[in-house]
């Protein structure tokens, strides 16, 4: 049965010699690009890597471990809030603050992960959304504004290219989002092809069943939330790092909404997915603007209700996302090749 | 046909022209500018929970539309590229990123929001972007001596209070003063605006300082500290829900002080009406607008000019919302700067004239009112008149007074 071979290959998990080939050739065009780009293009796309590492640990919670969240923006902010204070108020080298917003967030992630433990579904959804509600107010808390700059946010001055490199700053940036992003994809990959991947999808998919089958779901539940929020909090260290300035008004409501929507276009529990969710969250509202321009003057209101129908007719031809669709398209190709 | 030699030279003038266009030295104008057109840019929330703003970048659009049917400035168009940023400073600093480097507009003007601005205002003064009349009333942003290229446009909130402070030694130079402030940067502007003015007097003169945290429920106790202090004079740095409840409990507990309230809490319906509006008779606040409701502007010529503006270029918009008037009045100012600029539209020239504003007089302020900058004044809007409050509505009195 050979017509059946490839089918199989695209879907088992690990580093194949095509998927090889394909994330060497991904990172050659990753490196090259910021050399072909514009200044405001290169920063366009430290944000896309931005927001695609930001979107891994999403989908590692709700994608992989079925947990929903709606208060990622949550763990974005502290990412950001806590590399811009160790690097304004302490002195400290982004080099530094980037692991260390990490840890925190992981802190902060596996403690809220506990009470998580309790809520499932729809509940978790509401309390993340608390949460992605109240952290924007509790970071103008009057008592914490010695370190948060309260309501004025806090500015950062922009890392230099170090070592003499000829790169343009914005360049540096993209390279030093480049540099944690790829392990962290790596490490994601390996995780989610692991035995603890595996034991996160059985807990998802049926957890009553998983622990019959031995596996701590508490341990792993709060775990997967505490890893979750390290990957975002690097993603909002990187995030304050590139624009120069954090401030409440920042990391609003809609950036969790946002990073939703990103895990949902590009797949859930797909890894490669996130980066097109990334370059959703990037393009489309801009591409909508521009479209609300196009469609008359005084459209100027009309940039959401545009997204809304992309985002509608996205859902529509791509019910599983950019990696269901792929994954689908792959297969009508195998399925034509071996002509039944 | 054309010679070799002929596209040789050309080619080489081109050349020329491409080694040379990154900031040549004297004279050159700035990006966005051409024969025909002059290119701005600016983000404004039409999104976000700030999108009631978004009616001050339509405004301004309309206004230059006004302008280029009726020949442009000096023979050139205004086109402005106004962008959404959502109210949110990273969207900010991408769109002005887009607007700088990709669109190439000449300059940003009036972009909306203090932590916006805050963003952006590194970025542009180190490329040397004029960042022009920014839409907020924080202090920070007219400050030449070390963002050269950022101006204010909006009174500021210690301007307001010097003027306060500027009466009271006028009317009143004995008075004991009580502030209650909101603990921020927007409280705290009042007091340094008084001890600008009062000086060494400051300590004789503010006799309580009393501040609120946004999460208190009632400012009950500071107002009781405040009377108990001897205070005659009351200056109130509250935002609407505080100042309301200040104005209610000072009147309840039986202290009769002279009032000066915020120009940001004098709204009658959503301020003065739950304080009991017999309790408010007789505060003061500090005015700069006309305010578009006031029946005293009916046939006034100035707010004529913008009702028949609106009438042609906003038909829709509705002629009660003063921020329509104060994006007229930012718009005019925008156009005047690039007319003084003449012939020369570099972006030190902008800049220049920017700084060089001479009693401009615009017909949505109040009368006697003008704007004034120089490279060392970067607030435009200095002056304010007084009004008292009737028990009904607020009535302008005395004269305008420059803070």
């Amino acid at each position: 049965m050979p017509e059946t071979r490839p089918a199989a290959t695209l879907e088992r998990p690990g580093f194949s010699r095509a998927r090889l080939a394909a994330i060497g050739l991904a990172l050659v065009c990753l490196l090259a690009l910021p050399f072909a780009a514009s200044g405001y293009q290169t920063f366009q796309l430290s944000q896309v890597v931005i927001y695609a590492i930001a979107l891994l640990g999403l989908n590692l919670l709700t994608g992989v471990n079925g947990q929903i969240s709606l208060g990622h923006g949550a763990f974005f902010a502290i990412g950001g809030y806590v590399a811009a204070i160790l690097i304004v108020k302490f002195g400290l080298a982004y080099g530094a603050a980037i692991p260390i917003a990490g840890l925190v967030c992981f802190a902060a992630g596996f403690l809220f992960g506990l009470p998580a433990l309790r809520l499932g579904g729809i509940h978790l959804a509401l309390a993340t959304f608390a949460l992605a509600m109240a952290t924007p107010q509790l970071l103008k808390f009057k008592a914490f504004d010695a370190y948060t700059g309260g309501v004025q946010g806090l500015l950062l001055a922009k890392p230099k290219t170090p070592l003499g490199l000829p790169l343009t700053r914005d360049q540096w940036l993209y390279f030093l989002c480049l540099a944690c992003a790829i392990p962290l994809f790596w490490a994601a990959a390996n995780l989610v092809n692991s035995r603890i991947g595996r034991a996160l999808v059985a807990i998802r998919d049926h957890q009553i069943a998983a622990e019959t089958m031995g596996v701590d779901a508490a341990l792993y539940k709060t775990t997967t939330f505490g890893v979750s929020a390290a990957y975002t909090g690097v993603a909002g260290a990187l995030m304050s790092l590139i624009v120069g300035f954090v401030s409440p008004d920042s990391f609003g409501l809609f950036l969790s909404l946002s990073l939703l929507v990103g895990i949902v276009v590009g797949g859930l529990a797909s890894i490669p997915g996130v980066v097109v969710g990334a370059l959703f969250i990037e393009f489309i509202p801009n591409f909508a603007d521009r479209l609300s321009d196009v469609l008359g003057e005084s459209a100027k209101a009309a940039p959401w209700a545009i997204y809304g129908i992309l985002l509608i007719s996205i859902m529509y031809a791509m019910p599983s996302g950019a990696a269901g669709a792929a994954r689908k398209l792959a297969q009508a190709v195998v399925w034509r090749k071996g002509g039944r | 046909m054309f010679s070799r030699r002929a596209i040789l030279q050309a080619g080489g003038a081109g050349a020329l022209a491409l080694a040379m266009r990154p900031w040549p030295s004297l004279a050159a104008n700035a990006p966005g500018v051409t024969d025909t057109e002059i290119k701005i840019g600016q983000t404004m929330p039409y999104s976000g929970p700030a999108s009631a703003y978004g009616v001050i970048g339509r405004t301004e659009a309309a206004y230059f539309k006004m302008v280029n049917e009726q020949g442009g400035v000096n023979g050139r168009k205004i086109n402005l590229i106004s962008l959404d940023d959502g109210y949110s400073p990273p969207k900010t600093v991408e769109q002005i990123r887009r607007l700088v480097e990709q669109e190439q507009v000449a300059l940003i003007f009036n972009s909306l929001g203090t932590a916006p601005n805050s963003a952006i205002r590194d970025y542009l003064n180190e490329n040397k972007v004029p960042q022009l009349f920014v839409a907020t009333g924080a202090s920070k942003f007219g400050d030449p001596e070390h963002f050269p290229w950022t101006m204010g446009y909006n009174p500021s909130y210690q301007t307001e209070a010097r003027i306060y402070a500027k009466h009271v030694l006028a009317t009143k130079p004995e008075a004991k003063i009580g502030v209650l402030y909101q603990n921020d940067d927007f409280g705290k502007d009042y007091l340094i605006g008084m001890k600008d003015v009062f000086g060494a007097k400051y300590a004789a003169m503010v006799v309580k300082e009393a501040s609120y945290e946004t999460s208190e429920p009632t400012v009950d106790s500071q107002i009781i500290d405040l009377q108990s202090s001897g205070a005659d004079t009351f200056v109130i740095a509250a935002t609407p829900k505080f100042a309301a409840q200040a104005l209610r409990k000072a009147y309840d507990v039986g202290w009769k002080p002279l009032e000066y309230l915020t120009n940001v809490s004098v709204s009658v319906s959503s301020v003065l009406k739950p304080a009991g509006l017999e309790k408010c008779v007789g505060a003061l606040t500090g005015a700069y607008e006309k305010e578009p409701t006031d029946p005293r502007w009916k046939d006034d010529p100035g707010m004529q000019t913008w009702r028949d503006f609106m009438n042609k270029y906003m038909p829709d918009a509705s002629q009660t919302d003063d921020n329509i008037s104060y994006a007229y009045g930012a718009a005019a100012t925008m156009a005047q700067v690039l007319k003084q600029c003449g012939a020369d539209l570099s972006r030190e020239r902008i800049m220049k004239e920017a700084a060089n504003l001479k009693d401009f007089a615009l017909p949505v302020l109040l009368p006697g009112m003008t704007l004034n900058t120089s490279p060392t004044n970067y607030n435009p809007i200095r002056q304010m008149q007084l009004s008292r409050f009737t028990g009904q509505s607020w009535e302008l009195f005395g004269s305008v007074i420059t803070g």
